[in-house]
């Protein structure tokens, strides 16, 4: 069964026709050929498919591509805007906030969720509201200090300390 | 990994949603899809057909009806955690809300949907009952009204028949609720609860409690609420009314917790809960 989904991603309207069964996630990659949202576990725990759905961060190994007819979705590619990068990817540049990159492009989507609903928010805040991505590597301090910067820059106090 | 084949349906409203399940005997109910897709994945579920009820409207928003509020089964644990009249009357379920899961599973999953699911480590049906929610729903011979205490009958399994759809869930009396608490072991890897007890104290000084995590099913935990009921919540009364949370009760153990470590945290938790509640 093939159903016919518009979709806009990071600006982009895109009509395509998908199978009752395709995820959300080998949509965009394999369909929109954006491959900067990773597949990490495939179970619905490591959130490295993140990306925002209207807005929200939402697992899209967890999604079926049928359902996001209608609705607006940013991955990691729509971040930047003129070249610039967003203050998270910025964040995590300045803070050293990756080691091999995996869960990165997760990693910044549930930022820029975090972000939009807390704009300051302490360490164990920002602990709490990124137990959805895992790092292997166990990077958290600096994915923290990543944050930490991104939330200084977007309230305007540029992090320059 | 892909699911096995299926049929995905949109209906527009939740008549058709029952048509489509009188039409595919073998179909299931999508709404947050986080419990079911991945078990979909696995292929430990296999349904024909998927009826995704996830963006009904009629489905959606908390709102108050005299001294109740109704939650559309749709209502997500964001939703729940940003509701403005929750977050007022009944701060207890916004702040389990944030207990469940992480960031992305309280954006997606449901409030209907960790009830009809009924997954014995899931947090909110012990706080449902704990609040005396009654569970709304409707099917081909219309519309029923389920007790929490009728609703949960064993793991996995509720009375919603295979034709139904859980509307709404209506919590009754909430300007009763004097104070009211939900505190969890968490698993520290996946956040399931290890146990979780939901306690709720009224202003006339009746207690209800209720466990999850612990046992095959959220339940009350009725001789812990016989004990306590109209009794000052000093330290002694709660110390003897927690050491009956495990009276009567089947604990569940598994290689996480054994059911005798599951049994010690319930009444631990219960002390806990207890003397929350006593402020």
């Amino acid at each position: 069964m093939k159903h016919e989904i518009t979709v806009t991603v990071n600006g982009t309207k895109h009509t395509a026709e998908v199978e009752s069964r395709a995820l959300l996630v080998h949509f965009i990659r394999d369909v929109l050929n954006l491959t900067g949202t990773h597949i990490g576990c495939d179970t619905s725990q490591c959130g490295a498919c993140t990306l925002l759905l209207n807005g929200q961060a939402v697992k899209s190994c967890t999604i079926l591509a049928a359902q996001v007819d209608g609705k607006e979705i940013t991955t990691i590619e729509g971040l930047a805007t003129d070249g610039n990068l967003h203050p998270v990817q910025e964040g995590f540049w300045q803070e050293h906030g990756l080691q091999c990159g995996f869960c990165t492009p997760g990693m910044i989507m549930s930022s820029v969720d975090l972000l939009g609903r807390i704009p300051n928010p302490d360490e164990q805040q920002i602990r709490h509201n990124l137990e959805g991505n895992l790092c292997r590597c166990t990077g958290y301090q600096n994915i923290v200090k990543s944050v930490q910067f991104a939330s200084k820059k977007m309230s305007g106090a540029a992090g320059d300390d | 990994m892909y699911p096995a084949e299926f049929d995905y349906h949109r209906p527009g409203s939740v008549a058709d949603a029952i048509k489509l399940l009188q039409d595919n005997p073998e179909a299931k109910l999508l709404a947050g899809g986080h419990s079911l897709l991945p078990v979909m994945k696995l292929r430990l579920a296999q349904p024909t057909a998927l009826i995704d009820i996830s963006s009904l409207s009629e489905l959606s928003g908390v709102s108050e009806d005299g001294d109740a509020l109704v939650i559309g089964a749709n209502t997500t644990y964001h939703d729940l955690m940003n509701s403005s009249v929750i977050k007022n009357k009944l701060p207890v379920l916004a702040e389990a809300s944030d207990l469940v899961g992480d960031v992305q599973v309280r954006n997606k999953g449901t409030i209907g949907g960790a009830a009809a699911h009924a997954d014995p480590a899931s947090d909110l049906p012990a706080v449902l009952l704990a609040l005396n929610a009654e569970f709304k729903t409707v099917g081909p011979s219309g519309e029923k009204t389920h007790k929490a205490t009728d609703f949960f009958v064993d793991m996995f399994t509720t009375t919603l028949e295979p034709e139904e759809v859980l509307t709404e869930i209506r919590i009754p009396d909430v300007s009763s609720v004097a104070s009211a608490t939900y505190l969890k072991f968490a698993h520290p890897a996946s956040g399931y609860a290890i146990v979780g007890i939901a306690a709720v104290k009224t202003g006339s000084g009746e207690v209800r409690a209720a466990v999850t995590g612990s046992v095959p099913i959220a339940v009350r935990l009725s001789a812990v609420e016989s004990e306590i009921s109209g009794k000052d919540l000093s330290d002694d009364n709660i110390a003897a009314a927690a050491e009956k949370a495990t009276e009567g009760m089947d604990f569940v153990g598994d290689i996480h917790a054994s059911d005798e470590y599951r049994a010690h945290l319930t009444k631990v938790y219960t002390k806990r809960a207890l003397k929350k509640i006593a402020g």
